[in-house]
């Protein structure tokens, strides 16, 4: 299937209230050409609610929408031209799964060998090859979604979207889609708007992620600076694990128990804030060990090991009585268990990550 | 009788305990059964009082029926406004449970009680009202007449029974045909319809029975050359009983029988 | 929200859309607005017009002062009341009996519940009617097997009223009773059991409560039918027992006395709403206490 082009959305200030309800609120968004954007957040935080604006479903309040240069926010949905993945696939089930894929093209005026050429390519695109006479109840799970796929790409849509395609799935079969989704996306090169709860499904799968909450956007980034830079604490939150202690910037140098940290981006100007630690990020030092330079160290005691497998969580305790949980992977010297123990933690500087104060905007 | 001991329920009820209860059901679904079914042997009962079993069969009545120009007309009369009845009742109820199912307007409950009214008013009442209007607008003894009144009966059998497959149908289908490139109109025709055809179809069976069986609205609106065969056979009732009627009952419990089976098994069929 | 852009082109999308849908609906309520709620108004502003033309409500008054309209209504009331009795006596325990069997089992008894309701009213009021007469089935066989000597009298009477309107009602008491026993989660009825109820008593603070909102269904479609029926009590009753619905017909066709049909009609309108409006308020209030309403 030859791409040619893929098309740029641009959404500004998309509104859309229930009553007094927020479910958009003036969001304004560019997705570039060809660009993977996974929209993330819990539900009801307006992400279905934008897919369905972009789909044509849920008219706003008020907004524009373009797709390259033409306003398509008045354009109804079967005029849109874009390709749609929805949660419980919706396969018709009085049509094969032949007469599924070729739907759109009939529409078209695509009919007879031509067709059929399209629908057999499309279906070979998710390895369904040669499925095409099956009706759809003989179909499992994992084969409903693909044929779903392939009949929202078989009329070549410059836009897709997809809303939680893969929440039915089971966990092997779920992240096994998700490489092959990515991998039909390069493949295929159209811009694609995914919809996703699952952190860790939009930080394998986008190019960027579109953090949301409440009807508003709280971050826009690639998947990395998302994670190591989170720009609140609700994203921080939402994605990996974290824990918040609050700490004071004063006359420019930031303390955490006694101990002078230091970061890798300048220290904002002087007040509360929250330091963001992951768990993973704080490393356990041999009893003699020097990181480097480069490393911010932290003396703490063992409260309490849970061991998990591949890893161990370690509770532990600053000198100041702050609480904070380690990540310790279980390779090497297995992890300490005796309540008391004394340790040492290496922070890098980079993962030295300060947040605005809870209640504060972004 | 060891089964007798054996228990029915959970809570080792044994089914002596509850022979009761089987001997009344049993009887109670005999005696709705019995009555209509009787009917069809004692209408080949050679005499004038209906004998059940008949001492003599012939088939007397039925030609009575056949040959009887007024019995004849009459059930020419209700066939045609029953499929009158069914062509418009059919859509438009089918288009009115669909706006309502998918509308999501604030009063579609209110707009639905509305279009149920027609089961709720006493018949009698809708009767009289009717003819009182037909009175005026000069539609008494009319085809038309005839076909409107019943189609406003039929609604609300045709819409309860598309309505409840609807709610059953996942309307995410027509989304996805829109946002494949279907209007609104194509989603339903290529989509919906297609699925909720065995529903629109017992409608229709339903919208046809319920004009065909109609009494009351009849009675006060046929008439004439338009008489329905249920004006007949009521007001034959009421006069003197005419076992031609026993005859035409027969028919009717068996076309009506025929009817509903058949639509059940298309229906089953799918 | 006017100073989005496309604000107002939107806002116009969602009229048309609305007024698309609502286009859907309007042809089948002009149909029943225009066939059926208007005459009924009509009928409303006959009742209150005298003979003359005048605004007057001397039918309504009639209706108080005659002893016959009276008699009238406890005819109705009673067959109707009788009738929803046998229903409830009859159909309570068929309803039960449906609700235990297996359900392939029950679907194929329904057929024997549904059935009649399908077939036309008139020949299953025609059926009892020979059945009932005195040269019937029934005085034939009691004679010939020496039961009784002299043809009872079964028809024309409240007797064959009764028989023929339970048998047309029965059906409408069960169905939404059986529906509601079906829902009843067997496991409630263990509970009850293993608590130390025994069967009577599981049955009846249990199971009975349970399946109330069906028998009232059941009980208020019957009764509400009752009310108004026409057809059986007519050709059964044989001009013996006068119902609401046979006064009404009467009226108009022997007397063409419409404002005193139409008062009667909008009386019996009246009732019917009252008692829809009541049994729907006290159901919510029986949902509301825990005991389904009993103290």
């Amino acid at each position: 299937m030859a791409r040619n082009s893929s098309l740029p959305i641009t959404i500004a200030q998309v509104t859309k209230t229930y009553g007094k309800v927020f479910a958009l609120d003036h969001v304004d968004l560019h997705i570039k050409s060809g660009e993977f954007l996974t929209l993330l957040g819990p539900s009801g935080s307006g992400k279905t609610t934008l897919l369905t604006v972009l789909a044509g479903f849920t008219r706003p309040d008020g907004g524009s929408l373009k797709f390259g240069d033409s306003e398509m926010i008045t354009v109804p949905p079967h005029k849109r031209d874009v390709g749609m993945v929805f949660q419980n696939y919706a396969l018709f089930p009085h049509m094969t799964v032949a007469g599924n894929v070729a739907f759109p093209l009939k529409l078209r005026g695509v009919v007879g060998a031509e067709s059929a050429r399209r629908v057999e390519r499309a279906l070979e695109m998710v390895r369904l090859g040669g499925y095409g006479a099956r009706g759809v109840d003989q179909l499992s799970g994992g084969q409903r979604q693909r044929v779903a796929l392939a009949r929202a790409m078989v009329f070549e849509p410059r836009i897709m979207l997809m809303d939680e395609p893969l929440s039915a799935l089971d966990k092997q079969l779920r992240e096994h889609m998700q490489i092959e989704l990515r991998q039909l996306h390069e493949q295929l090169g159209m811009t694609t708007v995914y919809v996703t709860h699952d952190q860790r499904e939009a930080l394998t799968m986008s190019d960027r992620i579109a953090v949301i909450n409440g009807g508003r956007i709280m971050q826009l980034d690639t998947p990395r600076a998302i994670y190591e830079r989170p720009a609140n604490r609700f994203v921080a939150e939402f994605i990996g694990e974290s824990t918040f202690v609050p700490v004071t910037v004063a006359a420019g140098r930031l303390m955490l128990a006694g101990q002078p940290l230091q970061t890798a981006e300048p220290l904002p100007a002087d007040g509360p804030r929250l330091l963001m630690l992951r768990p993973e990020r704080l490393r356990l030092l041999a009893d003699s060990e020097d990181p480097g330079p480069g490393f911010n160290l932290l003396a703490a005691t063992l409260a309490a090991t849970v061991y998990q497998g591949d890893s161990s969580l370690l509770q532990v305790a600053l000198p100041d009585g702050t609480r904070l949980q380690v990540r310790s992977a279980s390779i090497g010297a297995a992890a300490p268990t005796e309540p008391g123990r004394a340790l040492r933690l290496a922070l890098a500087v980079q993962d030295t990550v300060l947040l605005p104060p809870d209640g504060a905007a972004a | 009788m060891s089964w007798l001991k054996q228990s029915a329920t959970d809570t080792q009820i044994t089914h002596g305990a509850r022979l009761w209860l089987y001997v009344v059901a049993v009887l109670v679904m005999v005696w709705l059964v019995i009555p209509t079914l009787l009917v069809i042997p004692m209408s080949f009962s050679a005499s004038q009082y209906l004998e059940f079993p008949p001492r003599e069969w012939s088939v007397r009545w039925y030609k009575s029926y056949f040959n009887s120009t007024a019995w004849m007309q009459a059930t020419v009369t209700s066939l045609k406004a029953g499929v009158l009845t069914a062509l418009l009742a059919t859509p438009l109820a089918t288009m009115a449970a669909y706006g309502l199912h998918v509308s999501r307007l604030r009063h579609a409950n209110l707009l639905l009680m509305l279009l149920l009214t027609p089961m709720v008013v006493p018949v009698i009442l809708i009767g009289i009202g009717v003819f009182y209007a037909y009175v005026k607008l000069k539609l008494v003894n009319s085809m038309l007449g005839l076909v409107l009144a019943h189609s406003m009966l039929a609604i609300p059998v045709v819409m309860l029974v598309v309505a409840s497959a609807l709610k059953s149908f996942d309307l995410d289908q027509e989304l996805v045909a829109r946002s494949l490139g279907a209007s609104r109109i194509k989603a339903f025709w290529m989509v919906t319809l297609p699925q909720i055809k065995f529903s629109v179809v017992t409608g229709a069976v339903l919208a046809f029975l319920t004009s065909f069986d109609e009494i009351i609205v009849s009675l006060f609106v046929s008439g004439g050359d338009n008489s329905t065969l249920t004006r007949n056979m009521f007001n034959a009732l009421r006069d003197q009983v005419d076992p031609t009627i026993a005859a035409i009952s027969t028919l009717i419990v068996l076309a009506t029988t025929v009817l509903l089976v058949i639509t059940q098994y298309v229906g089953r069929g799918k | 929200m006017s100073d989005l852009p496309n604000a107002l082109a939107l806002q116009r999308n969602a009229l048309w859309e609305r007024l698309g849908l609502a286009s859907l609906v309007m042809p089948a309520l002009l149909l029943i607005v225009i066939t059926m709620l208007l005459p009924v108004c009509w009928l409303f502003y006959l009742s209150v017009l005298s003979d003359a033309g005048a605004f007057s409500l001397e039918h309504y008054q009639r209706m108080w002062e005659q002893p016959s309209y009276g008699r009238t209504f406890l005819t109705t009331f009673r067959v109707s009341l009788l009738t929803t009795g046998i229903c409830i006596l009859l159909g309570y325990p068929l309803a039960y009996f449906l609700s235990e069997l297996p359900k392939r089992a029950a679907n194929l008894c329904m057929v024997a519940v549904l059935l009649p309701l399908w077939t036309s009213l008139l020949v299953r009021t025609y059926a009892w009617l020979v059945l009932l007469q005195r040269r019937g089935l029934i005085n034939n066989w009691g004679i010939e097997l020496g039961l009784w000597d002299e043809p009872l009298t079964l028809v024309h009477n409240l007797a064959g009223t009764l028989i023929g309107m339970v048998h047309v009602m029965l059906p409408f008491l069960v169905l939404p009773l059986y529906a509601s026993m079906r829902a009843i989660d067997r496991n409630y009825l263990r509970a009850a059991a293993n608590l130390g109820a025994s069967p009577l008593r599981s049955f009846w603070l249990v199971f009975f409560p349970l399946a109330l909102p069906g028998l009232s269904a059941g009980v208020l479609i019957v009764f509400i039918l009752c009310l108004g029926f026409y057809v059986t009590p007519a050709v059964l009753g044989g001009g013996k027992v006068i119902m609401v619905s046979s006064r009404i017909a009467n009226d108009i066709e022997i007397f063409f006395n419409w404002g005193a049909a139409s008062a009667l009609g909008v009386v019996l309108l009246v009732l019917t709403a009252l008692l829809i409006l009541g049994t729907a308020r006290l159901t919510r209030l029986g949902n509301i206490m825990p005991s389904g309403g009993r103290p």
